[in-house]
């Protein structure tokens, strides 16, 4: 428990309306999008750098463990307070600072939500690509701290694609600021890129300078469906093999359609066996035309027994919303689900999906397949009820083997939602023991106490993993008061 | 569907009446999508003020983690159950019902609010739990208002003494004449095309009674004969939300009677928070042998005037609206009931009307019942957000379709001094349906008095 001078302390930095410590208080920053839960000692809600690096020099001094969050809507436990100690709600730094045309940037603080920028620019005729499913909800400084992906990454990249200068608070108060408008740098070590993607242990973002890129006025989207998932995939590689670069190429496999169906009735075909979405975008309406067309064809040429093109922006924007609406959906399935986020080369999607196949049928759990297939990153969902005996143990057995099974066929654990305590026993596994190593070198340097998000991207484990899902909190144990 | 099967009504945390709700609890996948639309979210950027943040903090009560303390309560009691979360939510939890499912609870057994706001709830159950109480308190306040004592009153500062100078100004201009239901008709005009029950509701029928008789003269002038059956009282709504779960029932079962009778098509209500009561009566009474199955056949019966004019497709109206107007959307009728459409349609029909989007169309006034009596600064900062977002429109008018939106939008106008006229949208229909030439003579200083084509039959 913290002591009450290190609370009175944090009532001066931001204020007591925003030091949330009561009972129920610290149920409500104990969760992410995960199971996971583990309430905090305290959340406060800090609205500028300075406040945020007075937080840092205190929790710093008392060795207090930090927690950063925006939204909390993460699907790796990334914002869990494993060690309880201090959540940082950043959600409340909410301004976007700048749009400049003329340096093609937006100047933005953490708290501001994905969908809300990309609003905003498009009044300047500008573009910020990276859409994680969740972008209504996800705030870009989490997005930034978990490298945040979607559909338009295939042609548009990441959220690291994106990213040109930030304001980090270091884990003692220092402010350090990484990069900067210009486009290009050369200057030394790339900095900016360190911290996209390390999910709070070496510093909190407090501002960060975005690249935007024109608005391409035209898009055209369109659902193919397969009678064979062989046939989806083949389609995927020969559109990108055609010399065409969609906007996204989206796949869903039949347990997924199946569940989509049976608990919002969309209008998925449920005979088929893969559904795909393309998308095409650019300036020419004819051109974009031409190219939704000619991947059509491509798809039909591969099996697809029907394509369907988008007649308007309301049947587009259907099309996407089905798309997004279905990881929610599958927890209507079961109360619980455990999303995975693995990548593999393209060419092994189909064997990736063989493999998820097998295990859902080994472990008796059902895996819906969805993703990215343009880039190989795929979406197998556990689905479970926790409050079942042994129910969690199969989940670590799917889960594990699922893991396992990408690092074999050439991949990784997560193309967009990041490590966070969900994935850290496999990271030696996944990324080869020495760059861990110099993983934590770099974090111990930037983080010598440890109290920036602990328990958080790094191996907790030496020897066996049984039971590493089970290790994971949940509200069990929790004293009330 | 959560069900309430067998379960008693006085339970507390972990019991059955949170209990049953923990199916609901255990959709929220907790994906935050409902921070998106959610005021008290919105205006805080607080989780304790979300709603995956109240379904979690209620989860951890119902499990036993969490005691009912005062940040319980006030996380909890500061939602507006405006019902946008469970509009948007795609795991389907239903807020409302877990909503009053905690008020339920927190009625039965926390640490109240102070006496004020307990005295003023008591006093507002006790006076919509009987509209012959209601009508002849406000009959009083009518003459409060008509004797030049409100003006006395306002003048004196004797209001702000007494602490209510806030509350007063919510208290609309009373009709003259209250519609009392009782079995009264409108006859339609031309072939009947169909024929429904009103229902009056205990402020709509008092407070706005012209727009009651409004929405029966368009109604009736769309070819529907209407009856305001006799026996029906108010819809509960403040009652449940208040945690008063036994009173709700009370007049559920009241109203399930009332208009059983008739064999009409519908039961049409203009009021938005009441039609999305209405409409939970099925669940409301899901767990009362006897009334389950009539409560669920009169739930399905429910429409909202807009939604069953729509449907019915509305004749042309004879006469013009000249003006530019804008549509607030009552919380109660979007997300509740998800009717957004049809009043937009309805509206964009009308010759001479032009119809402008309002910004933040479906966030929340502030109203929600007597959220702007029990949470004034919240409600005052939703109001101010709305009529700014009004004022940003440039018309002149806002249509609405709810009493609580219709009070709170004038009586933040008139704090702040805005021009702006607020109607609801029963009235606008009626002056496009009225205003034909031979019509508008026969209902001409037909608003005071009993209008022609209302005829009692007295039961």
């Amino acid at each position: 428990m913290l002591a009450d001078a290190v609370r009175a302390e944090l009532q001066t930095i931001v204020g007591a309306g925003y030091v949330h410590g009561g009972p129920a208080q610290r149920i409500a920053y104990s969760y992410d999008g995960t199971f996971q839960q583990q309430p905090p000692d305290l959340a406060v809600s800090p609205r500028t750098t300075d406040e945020v690096s007075r937080i840092l020099a205190l929790a710093h001094a008392h060795g207090i463990p930090v927690v950063p969050r925006g939204a909390s809507s993460g699907l790796a436990g990334g914002t869990i307070p494993l060690a309880g100690g201090i959540v940082l709600n950043l959600a409340r730094m909410n301004r976007i600072l700048e749009v400049s045309p003329a340096d093609g940037v937006a100047v933005v603080e953490p708290g501001v939500i994905t969908a809300r920028l990309q609003a905003e620019v498009e009044r300047y005729g500008l573009f910020y690509p990276p859409d994680p499913a969740s972008l209504s909800q996800s705030s870009l400084g989490g997005n930034v701290s978990t490298n945040a992906g979607g559909p338009r990454c295939l042609k548009y990249g990441a959220t690291k694609d994106y990213v040109r200068g930030l304001t980090v608070v270091l884990a003692d108060g220092r402010v350090l600021r990484p990069g900067g408008r210009v486009l290009k740098q050369s200057t030394g070590y790339q900095l900016t890129q360190l911290f996209v993607g390390s999910e709070g242990t070496l510093g909190v973002v407090t501002e960060i300078i975005l690249r935007l890129v024109p608005l391409p006025r035209e898009r055209s989207t369109a659902q193919a469906i397969f009678p064979a998932l062989e046939q989806a995939v083949e389609a995927v590689t020969a559109i990108l093999t055609a010399g065409l670069l969609p906007t996204a190429l989206e796949v869903m496999d039949a347990t997924t359609i199946g569940l989509v169906e049976d608990h919002m009735a969309i209008g998925l075909p449920r005979a088929a066996d893969a559904v795909l979405i393309l998308e095409a975008d650019g300036n020419d309406a004819a051109a974009v035309q031409a190219e939704i067309e000619r991947m059509g064809a491509i798809a039909r040429e591969c099996g697809a027994s029907d394509v369907r093109v988008a007649a308007d922006a309301a049947a587009r924007a259907a099309l996407w919303e089905a798309r997004r609406a279905i990881s929610p959906a599958l927890g209507r399935a079961r109360p619980n689900k455990l999303g995975e986020d693995i990548v593999v080369p393209r060419s092994q999607i189909v064997a990736m999906v063989r493999r998820v196949r097998a295990i859902s049928a080994e472990v008796g759990l059902p895996i819906p397949v969805f993703g990215h297939a343009g880039d190989g990153n795929l979406h197998p969902n556990i689905l479970f009820d926790r409050r079942l005996p042994g129910e969690l143990e199969r989940v670590e057995r799917a889960a594990t083997a699922i893991f396992r099974a990408a690092i074999e066929l050439g991949g990784t654990l997560s193309g967009e939602h990041g490590v966070g305590s969900l994935k850290r026993e496999f990271m030696n596994d996944s990324l080869g023991e020495e760059a861990v190593w110099a993983m934590r070198a770099i974090k111990d340097a930037l983080d010598p106490k440890g109290i920036l998000n602990p328990g958080k991207l790094f191996p907790t484990r030496a020897g066996s993993l049984d039971g590493w899902l089970a290790a994971l909190p949940t509200l069990e144990g929790v004293t009330p008061g | 569907m959560s069900s309430e099967a067998g379960s008693p009504q006085d339970a507390g945390v972990g019991g059955s009446l949170l209990g049953a709700e923990y199916e609901n609890m255990l959709r929220c996948i907790r994906c935050g999508l409902c921070l998106s639309v959610c005021p008290t979210y919105q205006l805080t950027l607080l989780e304790e003020e979300s709603p995956r943040g109240r379904i979690a903090m209620a989860r951890a009560a119902t499990e036993g983690y969490l005691p009912l303390t005062p940040d319980f309560v006030r996380h909890e009691e500061s939602c507006l159950l405006c019902e946008a979360c469970t509009a948007i939510c795609p795991a389907g939890v239903r807020m409302e019902e877990l909503g009053v499912a905690v008020r339920a609870t927190l009625a039965a057994q926390a640490p109240r609010r102070g006496w004020r706001a307990r005295l003023a709830q008591r006093l507002g159950f006790w006076l919509l739990g009987d509209v012959g109480r209601l009508r002849r308190l406000l009959t009083l306040l009518r003459l409060y208002q008509r004797s030049g004592l409100q003006a006395l009153a306002r003048r004196s500062g004797i209001l702000r003494v007494l602490g209510l100078a806030d509350t007063e100004v919510y208290l609309p201009r009373l009709e003259a004449a209250f519609l009392v239901p009782q079995g009264q008709t409108w006859e339609p005009h031309g072939p009947a095309r169909g024929r429904v029950a009103l229902f009056a509701g205990c402020v709509m029928s008092t407070a706005f009674a012209e727009t009651d008789r409004a929405t029966a003269r368009v109604l009736a002038a769309n070819g529907v004969r209407v009856e305001a059956p006799a026996g029906q009282g108010c819809c509960g709504a403040l009652h449940a939300h208040g945690g008063d779960r036994a009173a709700a029932r009370a007049l559920a079962r009241q109203n399930v009677a009332a208009f059983e009778a008739g064999g009409h098509d519908a039961v049409v209500v203009n009021a938005a928070g009441c039609g999305a009561m209405l409409k939970e009566y099925g669940h409301l009474l899901a767990d009362d042998p006897a009334w389950a199955e009539r409560a669920a056949a009169f739930a399905g019966r429910v429409r909202d005037f807009t939604e069953y004019l729509a449907a019915l497709g509305p004749a042309p109206a004879p006469g013009r609206v000249a003006a530019t107007v804008t549509y607030q959307d009552p919380c109660h009728l979007a997300h509740a009931q998800r009717v957004r459409r049809q009043p937009r349609a309805l509206l964009g029909q009308v010759p001479g009307l032009r119809l402008v989007e309002l910004a933040e169309s479906d966030l929340c006034c502030g109203s929600a019942g007597v959220y702007n009596l029990t949470h004034p600064d919240t409600a005052a900062q939703l109001q101010a957000r709305k009529l700014d977002n009004v004022a940003a429109t440039g018309a002149p008018v806002v249509v609405t379709a709810n009493p609580g939106c219709l009070l709170q939008l004038q009586a933040g106008a008139a704090r702040r001094g805005q021009r702006v006229q607020v109607r609801h949208i029963a009235d606008v229909l009626d002056e496009a349906y009225r205003a034909a030439p031979e019509q508008a003579a026969r209902d001409d200083g037909a608003g005071a008095a009993v209008p022609a084509e209302e005829t009692a039959h007295a039961r």
